[in-house]
């Protein structure tokens, strides 16, 4: 009698399959509990690993309702890579799934900035340039195109993601207003930092990333706000070491 | 198949602690006596960042045992290409003193369950696990170690004994032995023999390693006792009583603390570290 790897997998994830033939302690009686330790380490673990990725998500549902959640998760996505720490990457569109949490419509973006500061924590190293690199002619900036740090996350959102995840993470942070925020994850050494952007700053952040010039980037996000400060978004990726290189000879795009 | 199996490990007949990284800075500066330190190898598979920086600091200062919790050697399933890689890239970097992976499977189907899961003994099973081995050894260029599991069940189709398996995986791999004591003493317990027996039956000449860890304490169905492999206590008196059992027949051997969950404040860790270092002096070279 043959206990196949699939047979041990299927009962492993679901407890309500039978504890698998063939099995047995060392009086070959059925291993009953001795099994369910698989199942424990299985579930434990990866719940525990959920707890660890998604510490405001847990926070903002308390620790048994995230258990829970977990637990419906971790068998709808088990890890598909042994890397655990990039584990629960489908987790934002699953909470966007579970009909009970459609109240908090906030969530899954929520998710989405945790998930982006972990895939920060452990992304290439870089180097900023300097901030005099852009004392240069102005027509030559505006020209330029620029490079971003492998770090540096970008996450916009409906809701007021930042303030939600500063409110569950900072003592004495103000209480969370009903807006959208965009949200730009920094790490200047080795820590993500997440910054509000100012209106405009995804906008121009993401033409940048898209190879617009400085210059294009900023008439393309003047037409849709007029009050763009460039000077206080470029300021937040300076200091964050995000744009890792000035590219002043590529013609532009 | 490879030669001199412990010729490649590089690691030194002291105590090494599993590194964890809260203990990053206490570990620069006030190490002793421990003389290297064990990473599992998934913890340093992203692209940069801390882990990897702190890992770097490290290498420089203590020699590094890799220890692989995810390549899942004993899977049904080849072997996971792209985790493969993953390793030969970290392996070939740090270049570490010794690479250890278990006697186990983890992943199927595509599906990695992060635990490590039980195989039957059988001559099936170890074609494969040696072809896996042989694979390993190929891509990596150097030996590994392979290390023994705890068991919680016994399979009925198992027809070779743990010791005799783990010798012959040896034998035909090439590979040398990481040897879990308190995986021998759980698996004992668990399974009614005696951990004595399994040590003088086991090879003792291919260990490059051993382990000593913590376990937490149940009952199966029938109020049997049942040990889990927790990691997450301090090694208890007939685990250290069988180190010694182990060390007074093998000599001295690289000697790991491993705490993976709970892990304690640094000066616990350490002097149980001292404790491994200490019954490591009491044995003559």
């Amino acid at each position: 009698m043959s206990v196949s790897q699939s047979t041990f997998h299927t009962a492993l994830l679901d407890p309500a399959q039978p504890v698998p033939d063939g099995l047995f302690d060392a009086e070959t009686r059925p291993a009953g509990r001795r099994f369910s330790v698989y199942r424990n380490n299985v579930a434990v673990s990866l719940t525990e690993a959920m707890h660890q990725a998604f510490p405001v998500i847990t926070k903002l549902l308390g620790t048994q309702n995230m258990d829970g959640l977990a637990g419906i998760f971790l068998r709808r996505h088990p890890p598909t890579s042994p890397l655990m720490m990039f584990y629960g990457a489908e987790f934002p569109e699953f909470l966007a799934g579970m009909e009970q949490l459609s109240h908090l419509g906030y969530l899954p973006d929520v998710a989405r900035l945790e998930l982006a500061q972990r895939r920060s924590y452990h992304a290439a190293d870089s180097t900023g340039i300097d901030p005099q690199a852009l004392a240069i002619e102005p027509e030559k900036l505006m020209t330029a195109t620029v490079e971003f740090a492998p770090a540096m996350m970008l996450l916009r959102s409906p809701w007021p993601v930042h303030a939600i995840w500063r409110f569950n993470t900072e003592a004495d942070a103000p209480k969370p207003q009903a807006q959208a925020q965009d949200t730009l994850i920094t790490r200047p050494e080795f820590d993500p930092m997440p910054h509000l952007l100012p209106p405009g700053g995804a906008e121009w952040i993401a033409a940048l990333q898209r190879g617009q010039s400085i210059g294009t980037a900023h008439e393309t996000t003047l037409a849709a706000h007029p009050d763009f400060d460039l000077g206080a978004t470029l300021a937040l990726l300076l200091q964050g070491g995000a744009i890792t290189t000035l590219n002043t000879e590529r013609p532009q795009k | 198949m490879l030669d001199n199996s412990l010729g490649s490990n590089r690691l030194p007949l002291a105590a090494g602690v599993g590194y964890k990284p809260q203990h990053f800075t206490q570990i620069l500066e006030d190490a002793a006596p421990v003389g290297w330190l064990e990473i599992h190898a998934e913890n340093y598979m992203g692209d940069g960042g801390r882990p990897l920086a702190q890992l770097r600091h490290l290498s420089e200062q203590f020699p590094i045992s890799v220890h692989g919790v995810g390549l899942s050697i004993g899977g049904e399933d080849p072997l996971d290409a792209d985790h493969l890689a993953r390793l030969k890239h970290l392996v070939g970097w740090l270049n570490p003193a010794s690479f250890s992976e278990h006697l186990a499977w983890s992943t199927h189907d595509s599906h990695f369950l992060n635990d490590l899961l039980p195989l039957p003994y059988t001559d099936a099973s170890l074609a494969r696990i040696c072809a896996h081995i042989d694979q390993v050894q190929e891509v990596l260029g150097r030996p590994m170690l392979l290390e023994n599991p705890s068991s919680y069940l016994a399979f009925a189709e198992s027809t070779w004994s743990e010791p005799d398996f783990l010798r012959e995986v040896a034998r035909r791999t090439g590979c040398g032995l990481l040897l879990d004591v308190n995986n021998v003493f759980v698996s004992a317990t668990n399974l009614d023999f005696s951990p004595q027996g399994y040590i003088d039956a086991y090879p003792l000449e291919k260990v490059g390693e051993i382990h000593l860890g913590g376990h937490d304490e149940d009952e199966d169905d029938h109020g049997h006792p049942l040990l889990i492999d927790s990691h997450g206590r301090e090694v208890v008196d007939p685990v250290w009583a069988l180190l010694d059992y182990v060390l007074e027949r093998s000599g001295p051997k690289p000697v790991l603390v491993e705490r993976d969950t709970d892990v304690p404040d640094w000066p616990i860790l350490r002097s149980e570290a001292a404790r491994a270092h200490a019954a490591l002096e009491r044995i003559p070279a």
